[in-house]
């Protein structure tokens, strides 16, 4: 009897497992949702919505080209500079005036929040920079005056007056000729906002709505924002009124994945369509249905020797401690070969890069001899800073110290390795406790003054962004020569003397130029890496397979 | 009955008051100023926090300042999270819903398996499919979640790519949150893909429902084993043995349903556990629940979180168990004569 009693429950079982597992079959959905939207799995949340206020690259990459446009842009395959919301510009002889001028038909992002009653115009040019420059604009005060690439390259001294000539024509008038203005123009961070959001805002009287026009951002770019919650997505919205072209993408979502292997199981799995720094590049590699993209981008990983402090003091012990580190080997362990060794402070991609006649070899023997030389020969312990994020430049730093530790161990240096906690780390550096630090650059645009200025000049030095502490004031000379002159032909002179002088010098040792990867599903067509200033969705789509039904 | 749920109600006040009392000493623990690990306002300038020192009472006795910490606690004050600046209790409304559905998942699951085999072991006794059955449960009670979960993603999201391996629903679909039972408000939204949702967070749900279930499962096999062991070794099992009766009968009609009781008891201290194991997989599973919210918390020393989370957390659990205690009693008379509410 008892297995009659068994039948029947057992067939009850069955009847709610196929209830069960026909509710989980996947239905036939309609392919147009997948079709029309992009999920994008990054590597962290953005801090802010407005670009002007931080460096972060994760912020570059959710904000600057999705959101905005900046008055002019960088060609990502031959680094020039082209029109984006100004048309064309001009600068004058003296190079001490530059003129923008406006398209016309640029709208602003309409959305639940703000709906814009007039196209960009010359207002919103000046506003988007008189913010950083004037100290009394409410919208400066906002946020403490904080907008660090800005403050880094000096914006408030070079910029004299920015002056409406009409509705359509900007006239910024500088200082002092300068010949990475246009590019720091055209850098991620100069973003055009809107004035008539910002007057919005003001007209509330009420101090809480500041900070919107940074966290709920209404720009003119391809996107416009629909939701943010932090730590877990971004939701953006097709705009459907992009001045530019026609945008494939409907539905753009960034889903917020810190952890590697997760982004990509999720690549895996066709979550993610796109994910950002993937890892193990050959599975992705060996897989049919994914592509992996690399671009070299505008970055160098480097030793830098604190030039302030003994022994480094001595060119002759920079110079023995860069021959006896193989920086191929640092490549191969710690880049996965996704890098080549950095010859110079500049990428070979940027038109001031010469290939030196001579490189610097990997020699142990001529190491020894110059440590002889320098008084050396016992050897000397060395502490070398490591630090504890990952960074695109460089994805471990601390493997990157151990593999140094045991080269310098086969010349006699004992090598000590030192990591802190990163903002205390960051701290300590700039307070030149280190003696040498593993660190890197990420260049903001294609502009060769953009790495030699903050890393290795006398100001830099002062204000702790010069990691090596060296000052040198034929180097300086050089650097403002090449800021002065307009002829590109001149400028590049004067950079390649300015390596010159770093490779009998050695302030640091350049190791590495970093690529920078992404992984995609194969259905993902178009341009997303560019290799400088974040990524771009605005000319992707997704193509479904041959064969499936659209 | 009344005396018992008063007893029950006092427990249930007096285990709350006993926990917003180490909340509150939180504040005094936790490295930094008091009123700023209470609010969570890191940025505030002087004259926000000297309001909020008034609020809080800080310029009197440290019981002044409890009694005006449960003040803001009963409305809905739970000061702002340090990393995010929005108000707790907020964030407990959007995180708090989603761990709650997935522990409901892998409670209706652990149970729907769990006591039907639990029913059959004890009905073939020492035979063997108890002995299986026993096997099985040790094995899936040993078998640590984290473990499981990711040989759950192994083998039917990437080999198998059946089920999605992360998040509660596909994020192309939009639905608004409402109740925060993504389920509910998929089926409440007029979203014209409602049903492709509803279908799509089902699937979402497989993985992590069964990742929980399956330790509660284990043991609600052995609950309902022995419980139903001991029921038909009762004197009314053996009376209605000797009356003549079937085992089909016994079993459907006296076995089962006095078991049952005594299982829905253990349901409420199950959920306990559930929580826990929810919030583990939810970090695996990338489930945006209180779980990882409290975990993600927990890595940014934000302390208001942690505090919120735990009050939240805790009086949810103690709430389930009073209401279980409360059906139990509701179904089984004798109980409603324990003394003192400490059963």
């Amino acid at each position: 009897m008892s297995h009659n009693l068994l039948t029947i429950r057992s067939a009850g079982f069955m009847v709610l497992m196929i209830v069960l597992i026909s509710a989980c079959e996947p239905v036939d959905y309609e392919k147009s949702i997948f079709a029309d939207g992009l999920v994008y799995c990054s590597e962290g949340s953005p801090t802010s919505f407005n670009p002007q206020l931080v460096t972060s690259g994760t912020t570059i990459d959710a904000t600057t080209r999705q959101l905005y446009n900046r008055l002019i842009e960088f060609n990502p395959d031959n680094y020039q500079l082209e029109a984006s919301l100004a048309r064309s510009w001009h600068v004058t002889n003296d190079g001490t005036m530059v003129t923008f001028y406006l398209r016309k038909d640029v709208q602003f992002h309409d959305t639940r929040y703000f709906t814009p009653t007039r196209n960009l115009n010359a207002d919103d040019v000046i506003f988007s920079f008189q913010r950083i420059l004037d100290k009394d604009n409410p919208f400066h005060k906002s946020v403490r005056g904080n907008f660090p690439f800005f403050q880094s390259i000096n914006f408030s001294q070079l910029v004299g007056d920015i002056e409406k000539i009409d509705d359509y024509t900007v006239r910024f008038k500088l200082t002092r000729p300068n010949s990475s203005f246009l590019s720091n123009v055209g850098a991620p961070f100069a973003v055009i906002l809107s004035k008539e959001y910002a007057d919005q805002l003001l007209a509330e009287d009420y101090p809480g709505m500041l900070p919107m026009l940074d966290s709920l951002p209404i720009g003119t770019g391809p996107f416009m924002y629909r939701e943010y919650r932090s730590n877990a997505l971004i939701r953006f919205q097709r705009n459907d009124n992009y001045w530019a072209h026609d945008v494939a993408i409907e539905k753009l979502i960034y889903n917020i994945t810190p952890n590697n292997t997760g982004r990509l199981t999720k690549l895996l799995t066709h979550e993610c369509d796109v994910i950002s720094y993937p890892i193990a590049p050959q599975e992705i590699r060996s897989r049919d249905d994914l592509r992996l993209e690399e671009v070299t981008s505008f970055n160098v990983a480097f030793m830098a020797f604190n030039t302030a402090k003994p022994p480094f003091d001595n060119p002759v012990v920079r110079k023995a401690v860069s021959l006896a580190i193989n920086r191929q080997a640092i490549i191969n362990a710690v880049y996965y070969d996704q890098a080549e060794i950095a010859h110079s402070l500049l990428p070979s991609a940027s038109w001031a890069y010469q290939k030196p006649s001579e490189l610097l070899p990997y020699s142990p023997e001529q190491a020894r001899g110059l440590l002889d030389d320098a008084g050396l020969s016992q050897g000397f312990t060395l502490d070398l800073w490591a630090m504890p994020v990952q960074r695109a430049y460089n994805p471990n730093a601390m493997k990157m110290a151990k593999l140094i530790r045991s080269d310098l161990a086969k010349v006699g240096i004992n090598v000590n390795i030192i990591t802190y906690e990163w903002a205390t780390f960051l701290r300590k550096l700039a307070d030149g406790e280190h003696q040498s630090v593993l660190i890197g650059w990420a260049a903001d645009h294609p502009d060769p003054d953009n790495f030699f200025s903050p890393l290795l000049s006398c100001s830099s030095a002062r204000s702790g962004s010069n990691r090596s502490f060296w000052c040198n004031q034929e180097f300086d000379e050089l650097l403002a020569k090449a800021l002065l002159t307009r002829d590109n032909r001149k400028r590049r002179q004067f950079y390649l003397q300015a390596q010159e002088l770093l490779a009998e010098e050695l302030p640091l040792l350049t190791i590495a130029h970093a690529k920078r990867a992404q992984a995609k599903i194969e259905t993902v067509q178009g341009n997303i890496l560019a290799p400088f200033g974040g990524i771009s969705f605005a000319d992707a789509s997704k193509q479904p397979k041959e064969g499936e039904e659209q | 009955m009344m005396n018992f749920a008063l007893r029950r109600l006092n427990l249930l006040f007096f285990t709350l008051l006993m926990l917003t009392l180490v909340a509150f000493s939180l504040n005094y623990f936790f490295p930094g100023s008091p009123i700023v690990n209470i609010t969570g306002l890191v940025n505030a300038n002087e004259a926000q926090l000297a309001e909020y020192e008034q609020v809080y009472r800080m310029d009197q006795s440290v019981f002044f300042q409890y009694l005006a910490y449960l003040r803001e606690l009963f409305n809905g004050n739970l000061g702002v999270s340090m990393s995010t600046q929005n108000p707790i209790s907020s964030e407990l409304v959007t995180y708090l819903p989603a761990t709650i559905e997935l522990s409901l998942a892998a409670l209706f699951l652990a149970m729907l398996f769990g006591i039907p085999l639990g029913f059959i072991a004890a009905i073939f006794h020492n035979k063997l499919a108890d002995k299986s059955i026993l096997v099985l449960a040790m094995v899936g009670y040993s078998l640590p979640v984290f473990w499981l979960s990711l040989i759950l993603i192994l083998v039917f999201s990437i080999i198998l790519p059946w089920f999605p391996s992360s998040g509660q629903l596909n994020l192309l679909f939009e639905i608004e949150q409402v109740t925060g039972f993504k389920i509910i408000d998929i089926l409440i939204s007029d979203s014209p893909y409602r049903w492709q949702a509803f279908s799509d967070a089902l699937q979402h749900l497989v993985l992590p429902a069964i990742a929980v279930a399956v330790a509660p499962m284990t043991i609600f096999i052995r609950l309902s084993r022995t419980s139903m062991l001991e029921v038909l070794d009762s004197n009314y099992i053996k009376a209605a043995k000797a009356k003549g009766l079937s085992t089909t009968k016994i079993i459907y009609h006296h076995g089962i349903r006095n078991a049952l009781v005594k299982i829905i008891r253990d349901m409420g201290l199950q959920f306990a556990n559930l929580m826990t194991l929810a919030m583990i997989a939810e970090v695996i599973f990338d489930w945006q629940g209180a779980g990882s919210w409290l975990i993600d918390s927990i890595f940014q020393r934000d302390y208001t979180a942690i505090q919120g989370g735990l009050i939240a957390l805790a009086s949810f659990t103690f709430f389930i168990n009073i209401l279980a205690d409360f059906i139990y009693a509701g179904l089984n008379p004798v109980e409603r004569y324990t003394r003192h509410g400490t059963r």
